[in-house]
C-alpha cells in the first residue's frame, strides 16, 4: 500500500496528467511539468457566473487550472438559488462575478479567481487575449455572438490563407434550457465558430403586432399586449422596467383583463413573468453536467491528456437519454472566423471615408466604428478622451495611417445587424490599397 | 426565508407544484460521498428534496481536497459524511440532512432492512459484489435504487426498480391531438358553421387552419368514396385542393393549413407503444393492481368502445391564425369533447374499481383527469436486475455493442488516432473487469504507480476471462484502452465525477416527480471523446 508516501491533493488528476496514455491528443507530454504549467501558467477565462459559470469556475479549480477570471455584469437574484450553488440567500443583491469568485476560494486552496462585475463589452478587445482559452455560460445569442468576435479577430492568417496557430483562441461553449443542453469546441480558423453554425440558435419568434392588438387567442397574447402596446399607452415615456415588481403587477392585470373581454384562458402572474422576461427554465442537474462537459474539454484541449469532442455535443433526458456527438464544419465564407472582409481602396482614402464606407457595406454594414491597426488606435468611439485624441486621424488617408503597407488585417468594432437590430460585434477587415500590391506583396502576417 | 416559490421559480416551471411537492416528500439516502456522490446530491439539495441520509464510513484525506467540494482543509481526518452533510445543509435549509457513519458495504451486509425507510438510494463507487447484493434488496422492498460510478474519464449510470410508470412523460415533440382525420359530431357541427367560400377577405383569412381542414378533408371524402388521402398523389392532390380555396397569397390561415395537411393523413388510432401498454398483462386487474393498471385497464375499455379506436382527446389546440372568437370557440368545442371523454373515463375507473373490490372513490377525479388528457403520452419503464444483467447480458446486444464493424484496432486517419465505435462498450466491459481485478489483487488495477505493466497484461487476462464467461469468445477489447484503463488506477476525477452525478440526478428527478421519461439501459459515459452510449443489456 501507498501509506508511507505523503498523499497529494492532486492524488486524482495526476494520474491522468501525470501517466503516460495511447489515446491522448498529439501535445501531450505527461509529466509534473505539465501539471505545473497548468497550474502556473495557464490562464483562463469564464464568461458567465450564473447557472453554468457557477459550475464552471469549481470544475476548472479542480482540474488543475491555478489562474481563472471571470466576468458578469449581473447581481444575485433569489430565482438562481435553485442551481447556483456558489451562492446564498445572504447573497442576493451582491454582483454574481464576486461571490462565485470569492466562495471557490475558500474552499479549494491555491486557485486564484479575480472577478470582473461588467458588461463583456466594457473591456478591451485586449483583455480578452490574455487568455490561453476563454470558456463561455451564457444564456445569450448575443454574447455568445460578440464573445465569438472577439476571439475569431486574434486569428491570424498566412499568406496561403491557413491559419496561425498560435494566434488560435479556443472557445468551449455551454448552454441549457431545461433537461437539455449543448457543449462545443471552438477552435477559431479549425473548427466551426459561433456564427458558422448560428442557424443552430434560431431567433425567437415574436407575435406580430396585429395579432396582439387584434386577433388575441392564447395567454401569451393578452400579456404581451399589455406589456409592449398598452404599457407605452397609459405610461407616457416612462420605460418598463421588467424587474419592478410594480410594473410586472401593472402588465399582469392587464392581461388579465383583456383575457376577460376576449374569453381567453390562462393568464397567470408566473406566466406574464416567463413571457415579458422570456425565462428559460432551468436545474441543476444539467447545468452540472454541462459544465462538466466544458470543464474537462478545457483540460483537454489545453493539456491534450486526451481526445476532444468534435466538436459539439448535445444532451437530451426529456425522453429517456440522449447524447450525440455531431461535427459540423466551418462556413468557408464565414465574416468571423474567416480570413476576413477584403476590402479594396485607393491610398487617398481617408480613414473618415473609411469608416463611412463600412457603414453602407453590404456584408458589414457597420455603424459606430472604431478603428485598430496592429494594437495601435486609429480611432476610437469612446470613452470621450480616446475620442478626442484620435480624432485628428479621421482626415488622414489610412494609408499613412498604416505606414504605407498596401495590404494588412484592421480590426474594427462596431454594431452590426440590419434595422433596429443592431449587436456589438469586432470584425476583421483585409485592406488593400489599389495599384500599391504587387510592388512589395508583402507577407501579411509578417510583422504580427 | 425567501418565498420558496420565487426560489424555485426556474424548475417549477418544468415539473409544476405537483413535480415539487414530489421533491419535498422525498427521503434520499446516499451512500459513499466522495465527488460523484456529493456532486449527484448537490443537484437535488438545490431543487429542494424532502430529505437526505448521506451514508460514509471514510474519513476526509489530503486527496479528497483535490476533487471533493465538500470538504475542506479543516475537514481532514473528520468524517467525510459528516463534512459532506454540513455543507450540503449550507445549500437549502429547507431539506433534512443527517448523516451516518458507516460503511455502506457492511450496512448492505448486516442490515438489509435500513435502506426500505427511504423513496430512492443512490449507490455510488460500489463495486459489482455490492451493487448486486444492494439491488436485490432494494428490489425486494421496492425501492427505487440508481447507482453512479466515476472511473477515470468513465462513468457507469444505471436505473434499478421493477416498474416505473409515467402519466406526464412531457415530450418534446408530439402530434397534437386534433382528429382532423376522424372528426367527432360537435366539431364537424362547429365547422358547418363555417363557409369557406365566403367573399368577406377578413372572414377568408381568419378561418382557423382546423376548420380549413376538417372541410376539405370531408369534401375529399365525398368524392373519394370516403377514403382520405394516402398516396403522395393524392396527398398533392389535396394540397392542391387547399391551394385552391385561396384567394390571395399572404392568407397565413391557408398557408398553415398546408403545412398542417399531413396532420389529415395521419393513421387514426393509438401509437405503437400505447398498444404495447394495453396490451400489458398488467390491464387484468386485481385488489393488487396500482392506480396507473387500473386506469390504464379503463383506457382500455374506453379505447375498445366509446372511443372508437381512440383514446380520450386532449383538449387542447396550439395557436393559429384565427379571429379570436373562432379560436375561442373551437377551444372550447375541443374541450367539451376532453371533458365528456374524461366523464366516461372516471366512470369506468370508478366500475373497475369497484369490480376488484377497491373504494372506487380511491382515485382522485383530478388523477383520472390528468391521466385522460395524458393518455396517448403514457410510459412505463421496466429495469432488469442488475445481476441478471451482469450475468446473462441481451447476447445480440452485447455483440452489436463489442463488434468492431473494420475498427477493431485504432484506426489512423490523418495520422490522427480516432476512436472505435465500440469504445463505450469496451470501457464497460473494462470497469467489470477491473471489479474482477480488484476481488483478485486486492487493488485496482494500477491503482499504485507500482506493478503497472504487470496489470496492464492481468487486466487483459481478466477482461477475456470475462468476455469468456460472457459468451463472447470472439469479442476482444483494444490494447489501448486496457492500457487507458490502467492509467486511470480508478481515479475518481471531480470533472467525471460531476458529469455523472449531473446525469444521475437528473434521472433522480424524473423518476421522483413522475415526469418526463427516466433513462433505459446502462449509460456509459465515455470522457474520452465524449462518445458516450446507452447500452441496453
Amino acid at each position: 500500500m501507498a501509506d508511507s508516501i505523503p498523499q497529494s491533493r492532486s492524488r486524482d488528476l495526476d494520474k491522468l496528467l501525470l501517466r503516460p496514455g495511447n489515446l491522448v491528443g498529439p501535445t501531450f507530454e505527461a509529466g509534473a511539468q505539465l501539471r505545473d504549467d497548468i497550474k502556473e501558467c495557464v490562464r483562463v477565462l469564464v464568461i458567465g457566473a450564473g447557472g453554468l459559470g457557477c459550475e464552471l469556475l469549481k470544475d476548472l479549480a479542480f482540474s488543475g487550472f491555478r489562474n481563472l477570471e471571470v466576468i458578469d455584469m449581473d447581481r444575485i437574484e433569489v430565482t438562481n438559488l435553485n442551481r447556483q450553488f456558489l451562492f446564498r440567500l445572504g447573497d442576493v443583491g451582491k454582483p454574481k462575478a464576486e461571490v462565485a469568485a470569492k466562495r471557490v476560494m475558500e474552499r479549494v486552496s491555491g486557485v486564484d479567481i479575480k472577478s470582473h462585475f461588467c458588461r463583456i463589452e466594457d473591456k478591451p478587445i485586449s483583455f480578452y487575449n490574455d487568455f490561453h482559452i476563454i470558456v463561455l455560460g451564457l444564456d445569450s445569442i448575443e454574447a455568445r455572438s460578440y464573445i465569438n468576435s472577439v476571439a475569431c479577430s486574434f486569428l491570424e492568417y498566412d499568406s496561403d490563407d491557413n491559419p496561425q496557430e498560435e494566434s488560435i483562441k479556443p472557445m468551449v461553449d455551454g448552454g441549457t434550457e431545461g433537461f437539455k443542453g449543448h457543449a462545443r469546441i471552438i477552435m477559431p480558423g479549425v473548427t466551426p465558430c459561433f456564427e458558422c453554425t448560428i442557424w443552430l440558435f434560431p431567433p425567437q419568434v415574436k407575435f406580430p403586432l396585429c395579432t396582439l392588438a387584434e386577433t388575441p387567442r392564447t395567454a401569451a397574447h393578452c400579456i404581451e399586449y399589455a406589456h409592449l402596446i398598452k404599457w407605452d399607452e397609459a405610461h407616457s415615456g416612462k420605460t418598463f422596467d421588467p424587474d419592478d415588481p410594480e410594473h410586472m403587477q401593472w402588465v399582469y392585470s392587464e392581461a388579465v383583463k383583456r383575457a376577460e373581454l376576449f374569453g381567453i384562458p390562462g393568464v397567470t402572474y408566473s406566466l406574464t413573468q416567463g413571457v415579458v422576461k422570456n425565462i428559460i427554465p432551468a436545474i441543476a442537474s444539467t447545468n452540472a453536467i454541462i459544465s462538466a462537459a466544458c470543464a474537462l474539454e478545457t483540460l483537454k484541449v489545453v493539456s491534450g491528456c486526451s481526445k476532444t469532442l468534435t466538436n459539439y455535443l448535445t444532451y437530451n433526458g426529456v425522453e429517456g437519454l440522449h447524447t450525440k456527438v455531431t461535427e459540423f464544419v466551418r462556413d468557408k465564407d464565414c465574416l468571423v472566423c474567416g480570413p476576413g472582409v477584403l476590402i479594396e481602396l485607393e491610398a487617398s482614402v481617408t480613414l473618415k471615408k473609411f469608416i463611412d464606407l463600412l457603414e453602407d457595406h453590404p456584408k458589414l454594414l457597420l455603424i459606430r466604428v472604431s478603428v485598430t491597426y496592429r494594437g495601435k488606435n486609429l480611432y476610437m468611439q469612446a470613452p470621450p478622451i480616446l475620442e478626442e485624441m484620435t480624432r485628428s486621424n479621421l482626415d488622414l488617408p489610412l494609408f499613412e495611417l498604416m505606414g504605407k503597407t498596401p495590404r494588412d488585417i484592421v480590426h474594427v468594432t462596431g454594431a452590426a445587424g440590419k434595422g433596429d437590430k443592431k449587436q456589438s460585434c469586432s470584425r476583421k477587415l483585409r485592406v488593400v490599397f489599389k495599384g500599391m500590391v504587387g510592388v512589395t506583396d508583402m507577407d501579411m502576417a509578417g510583422g504580427a | 426565508m425567501a418565498e420558496p416559490k420565487v426560489k424555485y421559480d426556474r424548475q417549477l416551471r418544468i415539473w409544476g407544484e405537483q413535480g415539487q411537492a414530489a421533491l419535498e416528500k422525498a427521503s434520499i439516502c446516499l451512500l459513499n460521498c466522495g465527488p460523484t456522490g456529493s456532486e449527484t446530491l448537490k443537484n437535488l439539495v438545490l431543487g429542494g428534496v424532502g430529505s437526505i441520509t448521506v451514508v460514509d464510513g471514510s474519513k476526509v484525506e489530503v486527496g479528497d481536497l483535490g476533487n471533493n467540494f465538500m470538504v475542506d482543509e479543516s475537514s481532514v481526518g473528520e468524517s467525510k459524511a459528516k463534512c459532506v452533510c454540513t455543507f450540503l445543509q449550507e445549500l437549502n435549509d429547507a431539506v433534512k440532512a443527517k448523516f451516518i457513519e458507516d460503511c455502506p458495504e457492511e450496512l448492505i451486509e448486516t442490515n438489509p432492512s435500513f435502506f426500505s425507510q427511504f423513496t430512492l438510494v443512490i449507490a455510488t463507487q460500489l463495486v459489482e459484489d455490492s451493487m448486486v447484493k444492494l439491488d436485490r434488496i432494494c428490489r425486494e422492498a421496492n425501492i427505487i435504487l440508481i447507482f453512479a460510478r466515476s472511473y477515470g474519464l468513465m462513468g457507469l449510470v444505471r436505473i434499478s426498480v421493477k416498474e416505473h410508470t409515467v402519466i406526464e412523460s412531457k415530450p418534446d415533440h408530439f402530434l397534437d391531438d386534433l382528429r382532423l382525420n376522424n372528426p367527432w359530431p360537435e366539431l364537424t357541427r362547429f365547422t358547418e358553421t363555417i363557409d369557406l367560400n365566403t367573399t368577406d377577405a377578413v372572414v377568408q383569412k381568419h378561418t382557423p387552419y382546423i376548420v380549413i381542414l376538417v372541410k376539405i378533408a370531408e369534401e375529399w371524402a365525398n368524392t373519394h368514396g370516403g377514403n382520405l388521402p394516402s398516396t403522395r398523389e393524392e396527398k398533392r392532390q389535396f394540397k392542391d385542393l387547399i391551394k385552391s380555396k385561396m384567394i390571395t397569397a399572404d392568407e397565413e390561415n391557408y398557408k398553415e393549413a398546408m403545412e398542417a395537411s399531413y396532420k389529415v393523413f395521419s393513421p387514426r388510432g393509438i401509437g405503437v407503444s400505447l398498444q404495447k401498454i394495453i396490451d400489458d398483462s398488467c390491464t387484468e386487474v386485481d385488489s393488487s393492481s396500482s392506480d396507473f393498471w387500473v386506469m390504464v385497464a379503463a383506457l382500455k375499455e374506453f379505447i375498445a368502445n366509446e372511443g372508437g379506436g381512440e383514446t380520450p382527446l386532449e383538449g387542447s389546440i396550439p395557436d393559429m391564425t384565427s379571429s379570436t372568437e373562432l379560436y375561442v370557440n373551437l377551444q372550447k368545442t375541443y374541450q367539451a369533447k376532453a371533458e365528456a371523454d374524461f366523464l366516461v373515463m372516471e366512470q369506468r375507473v370508478r366500475n373497475l374499481l369497484k369490480k376488484i373490490g377497491r373504494d372506487p372513490a380511491s382515485i382522485s377525479k383530478a388523477n383520472i383527469k390528468n391521466f385522460s388528457k395524458n393518455a396517448r403520452k403514457l410510459a412505463v419503464c421496466r429495469y432488469r436486475l442488475i445481476e441478471e444483467e451482469f450475468n446473462s447480458p441481451v447476447q445480440s446486444e452485447l455483440q452489436k455493442y463489442l463488434t468492431d464493424e473494420g475498427h477493431g484496432t485504432l484506426q489512423e486517419a490523418n495520422s490522427v488516432k480516432v476512436l472505435p465505435e465500440n469504445t463505450a462498450a469496451g470501457l464497460y466491459i473494462l470497469l467489470r473487469a477491473a471489479d474482477r481485478f480488484a476481488v483478485n489483487y486486492n487493488k485496482f488495477p494500477s491503482e499504485f504507480d507500482s506493478e503497472m505493466d504487470e496489470d496492464i497484461s492481468r487486466l487483459k487476462t481478466t477482461a477475456v476471462s470475462l468476455l469468456n464467461d460472457l459468451g463472447c469468445n470472439s469479442s476482444t477489447v483494444s490494447e489501448d484502452l486496457i492500457n487507458e484503463m490502467c492509467r486511470y488506477g480508478a481515479s475518481e476525477l471531480h470533472v467525471v465525477s460531476a458529469f455523472v452525478g449531473g446525469v444521475a440526478s437528473q434521472e433522480v428527478i424524473k423518476l421522483i416527480t413522475r415526469q418526463f421519461i427516466p433513462m433505459s439501459g446502462t449509460f456509459i459515459f465515455n470522457g474520452i471523446d465524449n462518445n458516450s452510449q446507452l447500452l441496453l443489456l
